[in-house]
């Protein structure tokens, strides 16, 4: 694109109503998912059980004392609120993107790739004026109503579900996937009891139809749904695959979060559709937001086309971060966060400690049941990282216990894709002695096929 | 009209996907596919479950005759029988615990049952005061089979005085009490069985964590790697303390028995997995095994089904080893025990990594969303 046409693009304009419904509709869900969260009693089974929590790179220093948690929640839900209203929209998507990002920083356990999801289209919103329509702020301050907005603050989100579906896709043409129908020939087989579709779920082709239309979905979505003509159809396979996805895997609100963002993909007179029928229910109308104007330029505006450009560069770059480090991201998790790898890994292990006082000779198994609650001990046996910090909280305990000067080894093995399982971290090393580095894992013994 | 279409199109999806979202509360019809688990279910607890519990409640009927005659002819004859109907009652026990499911699992059968080391204090300071409650946790270690280990063979060294101890009215009524508490608890657990329970775990024949597919096999695994693992070899020997403890066997006042009860336990475990009925008139049923043999051959997987059966018999070649006290063996030669538990160790590993992931099954399972 020349300079002069791309100067011209960010002149052109379009209606503020996409914007101001997928505000509405992610501030909902937002608000379902936390009390949904709540509600299951995840926040205690989470946050206030564990008596150690596993930390991101860089942010060892994150936690909160449980007396707060709850809090935390609860405010996390009130901005979610304000998102939805468009009540003091700047500071409400905010404080939903801190709180909400915070609250996934506490423990890496509970790592999935749609709060990840979540927090960078939050942090996206930040950036975009989805209170100049249908929402409290613009009826109440005439200043920030517009009814038009750059067209490239729809777009920008439109790229970004773009990335996310391209890169799933594109994860999805490896060998164990698209070869060996894995790990849905795994997956596939124990849902023998939904409805219609149970009695083949064992069935090879079954696996490999799902396998192939999977990876052909994520591809090509995108385009279905940019093209007026296949748009329908393609919302219809977005319903479909995600409604799917909801009954085979237990994945939560995902599935309706990614429903409800498709959305954007739709023209502006889809939007003042719901937007009339959101306007019946509350009784707010819509006509005080139609004046014709379109957002002006403010320095804010012009900080945000860099944040976001820079923030869509870096989406481009960071799922393909792991290239670089390992060729088996599946094996060494050396960039497998944040990438959206989904459902693309069945991934057992098996992880047991030993402690050895190297002076005395005196050596003991760690019973991991002490330490760590069953859903960390799951998620500790695949994952380097998690078997290396919690190597250095033990060898920690047990110094601080009177055990003296102690080694930690790890007996540990897991399988990947219905591969017998193997060895997975180096028996032979004092995990004392490494360090946490989250591009360089020699400790991990290849994997043989 | 083009957008009414397209906003009718779009209800009708969302009503769809309401009405799929509410369905994962209430039970669905099940199809069945290429391995019959209802079968399978069926089996277990018609062939190996029941029959396994009725024996056991039947040798804890003559587990308390035998106490009961003892204590009106006490003699050292009537001793042994007792000795020998209570080694007959602790194997069979071992042929139940692997079944903690149900109203086993309720009660906490096994922590009335087999807590051991026992509270040889504990046991004692009952008996002096004779103030007691069974039913509380913390008398778990001063009852059960261990407690009778400790009664019948460690109270005296010489039979003549223990017959007359024993014989005293404050012992005699706490053996008598602890036997009773395991029948009334045994009994519970089988009339539970008969009583409805078999309908509803042969019904319960779903995938979800809560199915009974997926119960037993967590359970059989916590039970392997918990109990039969840890407990028998482990611990005694130091697995996890860093230094043996020959006290910590299984039955350590009756120690040459260790080993034939770590058998049974063994024996018990395998045909479980194998899908062997119980019992004299012995039929064959669809297993764990064939589960998993369906699964690998379909997927064309490593045969994990033969991997598993062939480290068990890794197991009972190192068994043959050791001394059929284990508390001896732990004593003298603990290298031995460390290599039994070796070899169990490494069922575990393909059981736990690689079964759970072809059957999967989710070890502990956490309700959790994934993605």
């Amino acid at each position: 694109m020349e300079i002069r046409q791309l100067a011209q693009y960010q002149q052109q304009t379009q209606s503020a109503a996409p914007l101001a419904v997928i505000r509405i509709l992610f501030g909902l869900l937002m608000i379902i998912s936390l009390l949904r969260f709540w509600y299951h009693g995840w926040i205690e089974k989470l946050y206030i059980l564990p008596q150690f929590h596993f930390h991101y790179f860089g942010f060892s220093q994150v936690s909160i004392s449980p007396n707060y948690i709850y809090g935390l929640f609860i405010l996390c839900g009130i901005s979610a609120l304000g998102v939805a209203l468009g009540f003091k929209y700047r500071s409400a998507i905010t404080l939903f993107f801190l709180s909400f990002t915070y609250i996934e920083l506490l423990d890496k356990t509970t790592y999935l790739n749609h709060y990840y999801f979540v927090s960078v289209f939050a942090f996206l919103l930040i950036w975009l004026p989805a209170n100049c329509y249908y929402a409290y702020d613009a009826s109440k301050d005439n200043r920030v109503v517009a009814q038009y907005i750059p067209q490239w603050n729809v777009d920008i989100l439109k790229l970004f579900l773009a990335i996310v579906y391209i890169y799933a896709g594109a994860a999805k043409l490896n060998y164990d996937w698209m070869v060996n129908a894995m790990p849905l020939s795994i997956w596939l087989p124990s849902k023998f009891d939904i409805p219609f579709l149970g009695s083949i779920m064992d069935e090879r082709w079954v696996h490999y139809l799902f396998s192939w239309g999977g990876a052909l979905y994520d591809l090509s979505i995108v385009f279905l749904l940019l093209y007026r003509k296949t748009r329908i159809f393609g919302f219809f396979l977005v319903v479909v695959f995600h409604l799917l996805t909801r009954v085979l895997f237990p994945i939560g609100m995902f599935p309706y979060i990614m429903i409800v963002s498709t959305l954007l993909f739709f023209g502006p007179q889809f939007h003042q559709r719901i937007l009339a029928i959101i306007s019946k229910i509350t009784t707010i109308k819509k006509d005080h937001f139609d004046n014709g104007n379109t957002t002006q330029m403010s320095t804010f505006a012009a900080i945000s086309k860099w944040v976001l450009t820079i923030t869509i560069v870096l989406q481009l770059i960071i799922p393909l971060r792991s290239h670089l480090f390992t060729d088996n991201v599946y094996w060494t998790e050396i960039g497998y966060r944040f990438s959206w790898r989904v459902m693309l890994m069945e991934k057992t292990g098996y992880a047991n400690f030993k402690i050895v006082n190297e002076e005395t000779g005196k050596r003991f198994y760690v019973q991991n049941d002490d330490f760590l609650t069953a859903f960390q001990q799951k998620q500790m046996s695949t994952q380097p990282d998690f078997i290396i910090e919690y190597a250095h909280y033990l060898g920690n305990h047990f110094e601080a216990q009177g055990h003296g000067d102690v080694a930690v080894y790890v007996e540990s093995y897991a399988s990947l894709n219905g591969r017998p399982s193997q060895v997975y971290i180096d028996p032979n090393v004092n995990l004392r002695e490494l360090d946490n580095n989250p591009f360089y894992r020699p400790y991990i013994l290849p994997l043989n096929d | 009209m083009q957008h009414l279409s397209k906003i009718s199109a779009v209800t009708l999806l969302f009503v769809m996907f309401l009405v799929t979202s509410c369905g994962d509360e209430e039970p669905m019809d099940v199809l069945t596919d290429n391995f019959d688990r209802s079968a399978m279910l069926e089996f277990w607890a018609d062939d190996i479950m029941i029959p396994s519990i009725t024996h056991y409640v039947e040798e804890l009927g003559g587990l308390a005759n035998s106490q009961e005659h003892f204590a009106n002819n006490p003699s050292i004859e009537s001793l042994n029988l007792l000795r020998s109907q209570w080694l007959t009652a602790y194997n069979a026990w071992q042929e139940v615990s692997l079944f903690d499911i149900g109203k086993a699992e309720e009660v906490g059968l096994r922590n009335y049952t087999n807590i051991y080391p026992t509270n040889v204090d504990l046991i004692e300071s009952n008996i002096a005061t004779q103030a007691y409650n069974l039913m509380l946790p913390s008398n778990y270690a001063a009852q059960g089979f261990p407690a009778m280990d400790y009664l019948l063979f460690g109270l005296r060294s010489d039979d003549a005085e223990l017959v007359q101890q024993l014989s005293s009215q404050q012992y005699a009524q706490y053996l008598s009490d602890i036997i009773q508490n395991l029948v009334m608890l045994s009994e519970e657990v089988l009339d539970d069985w008969t009583g409805g329970y078999r309908e509803i775990f042969v019904a319960n024949n779903g995938s979800s964590a809560t199915s009974s597919v997926d119960k037993l096999v967590n359970d059989f695994l916590f039970y392997y790697e918990r109990f039969f693992r840890a407990g028998k070899v482990g611990i005694p020997a130091g697995i996890f303390s860093g230094s043996e403890n020959g006290l910590a066997v299984e039955a350590p006042y009756a120690s040459i028995y260790s080993k034939m009860l770590f058998t049974t336990a063994l024996d018990a475990i395998e045909r479980f997995y194998d899908g062997i009925g119980y019992g004299a008139n012995t039929t064959n049923g669809p297993s764990l095994y064939d589960y998993i043999f369906h699964i690998v051959e379909s997927n064309n997987t490593a045969p994990i089904h033969d991997t598993i059966k062939d480290q068990w018999s890794v197991v009972r070649e190192q068994l043959d080893v050791v001394s059929t006290s284990f508390k001896n063996q732990v004593e003298t030669d603990n290298i031995q025990m460390l290599k039994l538990y070796d070899e169990l160790q490494k069922v575990v590993v393909i059981m736990k990594v690689d079964m759970m992931q072809a059957l999967n099954i989710k070890i502990d399972y956490v309700d959790a969303d994934g993605d």
